[in-house]
């Protein structure tokens, strides 16, 4: 392939923003091994996990809802709702990227937020495809190392909840939904949400309210359609 | 081994769905309202699990430490602190929380 196609950014310039992001959020492993040794997990199911998920928010999920003595099924059906979203992101990499078939399901489990958001910041085809993989490399290796200092980390230190530990877990989830919350449709999806999750946790068992809660997305989105319908027929003009 | 069939499953189902976003032919999940969906559906859960693991304890709701915590950590995200010092100061508001309050 040629070295610079057209208006393309520096190799370096890339390699150096990947590294960036790959290193910060790789480092969060050691809040996950933490957590996940916290919950009752052992060191070879925590390690197991941000080898094989790899992807933080379902990990997370899974340690909490196991810890809180959901059934394992539900507590899977939890972090396999979180981890869905990935799959857009491969529809919009696959395109960027133009992968070879065979390269594929090697590079589907680097398929995550961070990895795609770098790879859609460059504007060549070369830069995504080289912020795609520095990104996933540096993230893997970190997570998984950090995963297993953390890990080995909450072993050593015993009781994780006099250490505040216990509050790593929603501060992850709070920091990755806080960006996320750009309009009013946003925020109600998350407050019905909440609403949800708290109050049917004295009633259903383990792991289910949250499963409930996820309900909170398509019913704001039906409200929504509704509205709009409503408004359309009064001023046609209007486009929000 | 109910852990084990959870991270078992948690693994096949996330590897899956990174993968089918991979193989499956652009336009298949094009769709407006399947986009919209899928942008919206970690917004819900990530609201439910930062409540519940804020808020929960075992089944009962209670008011601890945690709250302090999480209420310093939304502070420092008003405040755009990077990731981790947000999840660093969550940690540490509770542990001091709690070393005071006994």
């Amino acid at each position: 392939m040629d070295k610079r196609d057209g208006g393309g950014r520096p190799d370096s310039a890339v390699v150096r923003d990947a590294l960036g992001v790959g290193v910060a959020v790789g480092l969060s492993g050691f809040a996950f091994g933490v957590t996940s040794a916290g919950s009752g997990l052992t060191l070879l199911q925590t390690c197991a996990l941000s080898l094989l998920v790899f992807t933080g928010a379902s990990q997370f999920a899974l340690v909490g809802a196991l810890a809180a003595g959901g059934n394992p099924l539900t507590a899977a059906a939890g972090a396999f709702f979180l981890g869905v979203r990935n799959a857009f992101y491969g529809l919009r990499l696959s395109q960027l990227l133009a992968l070879p078939r065979a390269v594929r399901p090697f590079a589907a489990q680097w398929v995550i937020d961070e990895t795609t958001a770098v790879a859609l910041a460059q504007p060549t085809r070369r830069g995504a495809r080289i912020g795609f993989a520095v990104t996933g490399l540096s993230l893997y290796v970190l997570w998984n190392l950090t995963t297993l200092l953390g890990a080995l980390g909450a072993e050593a230190i015993g009781d994780t909840d006099a250490w505040g530990l216990d509050a790593a877990g929603p501060a992850v989830f709070l920091a990755l939904l806080a960006p996320m919350l750009t309009t009013a449709v946003e925020r109600t999806v998350a407050g019905v949400a909440v609403v949800l999750g708290l109050g049917l946790l004295p009633v259903l068992p383990a792991g289910v309210p949250v499963l409930v809660a996820a309900l909170a997305a398509p019913a704001v989105l039906w409200a929504e359609g509704r509205r709009k319908g409503a408004g359309h027929e009064d001023g046609p003009g209007e486009d929000r | 081994m109910n852990t084990w069939i959870a991270i078992g499953a948690t693994a096949l189902g996330c590897y899956v769905v990174k993968l089918v976003g991979l193989l499956v032919p652009a336009g298949a999940l094009e769709r407006p309202l399947v986009k919209r969906l899928a942008a919206l559906l970690p917004v819900a859960l990530l609201a439910a699990l930062t409540a519940q693991q804020t808020f929960a304890d075992g089944r009962a709701l209670v008011l601890d430490a945690r709250a302090a915590g999480l209420a310093a950590a939304a502070v420092a995200l008003v405040l755009r602190a990077p990731f981790l010092i947000v999840v660093a100061t969550a940690v540490v508001v509770t542990a001091g929380v709690r070393a005071v309050g006994g």
